[in-house]
């Protein structure tokens, strides 16, 4: 997608130290995307520090750095000029990439929309509104997130979009196509842009608002490390989906779940996967911190099983992170259920199962147990060896280097903490 | 009579709710929310606004179907119908 003229790239100064550049190492760098920009931090002799800022005063929902290439990548979500991807080579000096766009006369069924009596003479004699889905143009809304290839994909880049899309780029970004076989996919009524398509969609708004339209956005997007034609997407709200031939065709993987908040909690379609990650050397083992409690599927997402409870500590959140080790491994940040979204009696706390989320175990040292309101949205927890990190959207920034046992604040006067990424 | 359920987060603001089994004398999704406002006052501005129309993050289902007039409440309700109230999601 060539771009008639480019805007001038975002070259702010480091802050408080200048750097040439930033190369890639195991957790010696962590991105945050936040409400007003991009953060770097690195780690020195003395501790860890922020050493940039980019994008300064811009959103960033969500950034992070191409484990294989090395290219740095931010989702912008300018108050005034729309979304936009960035991009950098090295940390410091960023401009804009080239724009994923949906393609001309792309539609979608936005919700539904009603008409006096018009679908029978019976229902026009009595009066009744009559329900008709209501079929949108697709303009990008959000980058809600970015993930990246196999290793032996190093041009492969996906992004996640409102309204639910799943872009996919194999030249680092240079191009960005919508896969079509998700977006024309059954469960959200078919081909509404060149056909009638089949008059229903099971997606949903309910991740995010964005200028007050609330659309079923892609957050997740999982490659099965040992067969990279193998993609998982979340998104909310529909569920969980399944390609085996590398995005040509998509089947729902939803058994087990529960969606509380409809009439009927076991459907098919209609789920709030809240993340959803893989654990990369057992990657039949799948977790997802859902709007309505933890699943984990330990045979690849073809079943799930609610393995938390209404009424512990670990339940309800955003985010989940699992061990790379070990599927049976995985961390959560915790909020009080879904409407409040505060933390757990005012105290900040990340629960740890290590026996498939039969047990968990609350984290608690380091962290503030008093007049803590922080919650931490779904990208903002990241996991690298035995280090965690997670940043809340009241500005805190925790690291724990032994897997969650003892936590340290980074940093505590960060704008709203959107995501937090390893590098 | 239909019956109505309601999202739990509605007991907190409403909990003597909590736990009855509601039936009204209702033929479309309005007389179904006066009904509601007569047995526990209060209750529909928490669900529509002073136009009559339903809150944007207010979800009515008949059964498992979202209503269709969310501006004049006129979908019907028949005496088996089950009404459920619920809150639309939205995320961080």
């Amino acid at each position: 997608m060539a771009r008639k003229s480019k805007p001038a790239s975002d070259a702010h100064k480091p802050a408080r130290h200048a750097k040439a550049g930033v190369t890639n190492s195991d957790t010696s760098r962590i991105i945050l995307g936040t409400r007003k920009g991009t953060v770097i931090l690195e780690r020195g002799k003395t501790g860890w520090r922020a050493s940039h800022l980019a994008h300064a005063g811009v959103g960033v929902a969500y950034a992070a750095q191409d484990p294989r290439t090395g290219t740095f990548w931010a989702a912008l979500e300018h108050g005034h000029w729309g979304p936009k991807l960035s991009r950098s080579k090295d940390g410091v000096n960023w401009a804009d990439a080239p724009q994923i766009k949906y393609p001309e006369g792309t539609r979608y069924i936005n919700g539904f929309e009603t008409e006096s009596g018009t679908s029978s003479n019976e229902a026009a004699a009595a009066g009744e509104m009559v329900k008709k889905p209501k079929l949108s143009k697709a303009a990008l809304l959000k980058i809600w997130c970015l993930g990246f290839g196999a290793k032996e994909q190093p041009g492969r880049v996906f992004a996640g979009t409102m309204p639910g899309g799943l872009f996919i780029s194999d030249d680092d970004g240079e191009n960005f196509s919508l896969n079509m076989a998700l977006w024309n996919h059954e469960s959200r009524g078919g081909d509404v842009s060149t056909t009638p398509g089949m008059g229903k969609s099971f997606w949903f708004g309910g991740g995010a608002t964005v200028n007050g339209e609330n659309t079923p956005g892609i957050h997740s997007v999982v490659v099965d490390p040992r067969n990279p034609k193998r993609l998982l997407v979340a998104l909310s709200c529909a569920g969980v989906l399944e390609s085996t031939d590398d995005g040509k065709s998509w089947a729902g993987r939803n058994k087990g779940l529960l969606a509380t908040f409809l009439p009927k909690p076991d459907v098919e379609w209609g789920h709030d996967p809240h993340y959803m990650m893989l654990s990369e050397n057992n990657p039949e083992h799948i977790w997802q911190q859902n709007h309505c409690g933890i699943f984990n599927s330990t045979d690849g997402a073809k079943t799930w099983q609610m393995v938390s409870k209404e009424g512990q500590t670990a339940h309800f959140g955003f985010p989940i992170a699992v061990d790379a080790m070990n599927g049976k491994t995985a961390w959560v940040v915790p909020g009080i259920a879904d409407d409040k979204r505060m933390a757990v009696g005012g105290a900040m706390c990340v629960c740890r199962t290590q026996d498939g989320g039969k047990h968990w175990e609350e984290l608690r040292k380091g962290l503030p147990q008093e007049n803590s309101y922080d919650v931490v949205y779904r990208h903002a927890l990241d996991i690298r060896g035995n280090s965690l990190a997670f940043g809340s959207t009241t500005g805190n920034l925790y690291l724990s280097d032994n897997r969650g046992d003892d936590w340290k604040p980074l940093g505590q006067n960060f704008p709203p903490i959107y995501s937090v990424r390893f590098a | 009579m239909p019956k109505v359920s309601f999202a739990r987060h509605l007991y907190r603001f409403f909990p003597a709710l909590e736990g009855m089994e509601i039936s009204v004398a209702a033929r479309d999704v309005g007389e179904v929310i006066a009904e509601l406002e007569k047995l526990s006052p209060g209750l529909a501005f928490y669900l529509i606004d002073e136009r009559g129309q339903l809150r944007v993050h207010v979800n009515i289902f008949v059964e498992e179907e979202l209503i269709a007039d969310r501006q004049r409440l006129s979908d019907r309700v028949s005496p088996g119908s089950h009404v459920y109230v619920m809150q639309a999601l939205s995320g961080g």
